[in-house]
């Protein structure tokens, strides 16, 4: 495993991570991928999920991604994350908060394009949910 | 012969005034930093963004099929200028260069017989245009990243000509603002976001040779970009704020700068001024004390 990949990770406010790992696992929407060195290149859409960072077979880091987009080239992997947030540091309390609130919102909404709308949020915030349950179980 | 108290009164003012500048130019400076810190922290995301919007739209021009917001409505006869100026003002000429440059492209377009819709970001622009041209303006923001510009707030604005262009309100989106190029300099910039122009970004950002490595979608080309399209149109929102945002900050602290120099040539003249009438004051008072007393 001498072979690095240089994992990037970007929100659009600014260059979050830039690190050379083993290997990271993206959430694609097509199903979750993992990435070395060498991969083939790729575009893809990324859904609302975790990001693992590996080095040397053992995570190091996990990422909650609330959607975007990834590209894979040889010796790279960028992320171009909507929100990134370390799993470590999402507050289980004020997601299920969040959760509530967006499920008043959608008895309130009127059309469907507000109703698709939250329920977007939704998803992101359940999927949010589900990230911090993976670590602490 | 002047008074002399107005005099110190008036050198007083000014001197306060130059207070009140050389304030204002410091808080200018320390803005424009922050800003320029953040208009550095956000182009890494959008030269990726640029570079794979370069490969995907390469790989989907061929199929002749692109979504809409990159081949356009098929006509240009609806245009929609975004015009980003500052809520406040004492920033120099910024809001005027604008202004002025929106002015013009209005009466361009206009006498192509052109549609013309504005939408206004920041109150000065919306003041100055809304009396000629008020009935033009569909949209107006305000307070727009008055305390930090967040992506949020741009994406409110993309969001809305998003909207917009869904339901065929217009079919050529330009964005004219502000571009930074140094603290004393700021070009006046027209940039078209929708039809997406690849071709321009392609040249700028995707010159390297991993563009032209050939890539897997997932999932396919079309989907891909139908979600990165209306992103996109985000980023370049955001980045004409945040320029807009640095330019203003820029422009403002030169003309604290000039403001507050111009106040100290003042005091310096009323104060010359001043000392001339005190000395002919006191002139006076001897000669009439002089001649006073020669003739007892």
């Amino acid at each position: 495993m001498a072979d690095k990949v240089e994992f990037e990770l970007v929100s659009p406010e600014k260059l979050l991570t830039s690190q050379p790992v083993d290997m990271v696992v993206v959430p694609g929407s097509e199903g979750d991928f993992g990435v070395l060195a060498g991969h083939s290149p790729m575009i893809s859409t990324v859904r609302p999920g975790v990001i693992d960072v590996y080095e040397a077979d053992r995570v190091v880091d996990r990422v909650f991604v609330a959607g975007g987009f990834a590209e894979v080239t040889e010796t790279r992997c960028t992320v171009l994350a909507e929100e990134a947030i370390a799993v470590a540091e999402i507050d289980r309390g004020k997601v299920e908060q969040q959760i509530r609130d967006l499920g008043e919102d959608l008895e309130d909404a009127k059309s469907d394009d507000e109703k698709a709308r939250v329920e977007a949020k939704i998803a992101v915030a359940r999927a949010k949910l589900d990230a911090t349950g993976a670590t602490t179980h | 012969m002047p008074n002399l108290k107005d005099l110190k009164n008036r050198i007083a003012s000014v001197q306060s005034t130059r207070k009140i500048t050389s304030a204002m130019k410091m808080v200018a400076a320390s803005k424009l930093r922050r800003a320029q810190e953040q208009a550095e922290a956000g182009r890494p995301y959008a030269e990726r963004m640029g570079r794979m919007l370069a490969s995907l739209a390469a790989n989907v021009q061929d199929s002749g099929n692109g979504p809409k917001l990159m081949s356009g409505t098929g006509s240009d006869q609806v245009h929609l200028l975004v015009i980003i100026s500052s809520d406040r003002g004492l920033c120099g000429a910024f809001n005027g260069a604008i202004v002025r440059e929106s002015r013009r492209q209005i009466q361009r377009l206009q006498s192509e017989g052109k549609t013309v819709k504005l939408l206004t970001v920041g109150r000065k622009a919306r003041d100055q245009l809304r009396r000629e041209y008020g009935s033009l303006i569909v949209e107006t923001y305000e307070d727009v990243g008055r305390r930090k510009l967040s992506f949020a707030d741009a994406d409110v604005v993309a969001q809305k000509v998003l909207a917009m262009y869904d339901a065929g309100e217009f079919d050529v989106c330009s964005v004219i603002f502000n571009k930074f190029k140094s603290a004393i300099s700021q070009i006046v910039t027209v940039q078209q976001l929708v039809p997406f122009a690849v071709e321009a970004q392609a040249d700028e950002e995707a010159a390297g040779a991993e563009a032209k490595a050939i890539y897997e979608f997932e999932p396919d080309e079309e989907q891909i970009l139908a979600e990165l399209l209306p992103r996109n149109l985000s980023i370049q929102v955001y980045r004409a704020l945040l320029e807009s945002a640095a330019s203003e900050q820029g422009a403002r602290m030169t003309a604290m700068d000039n403001a507050t120099r111009n106040a100290g040539d003042m005091i310096n003249k009323l104060t010359i001024t001043y000392n001339r009438t005190r000395q002919a004051y006191i002139t006076k008072e001897l000669i009439e004390i002089i001649s006073g007393a020669e003739a007892v």
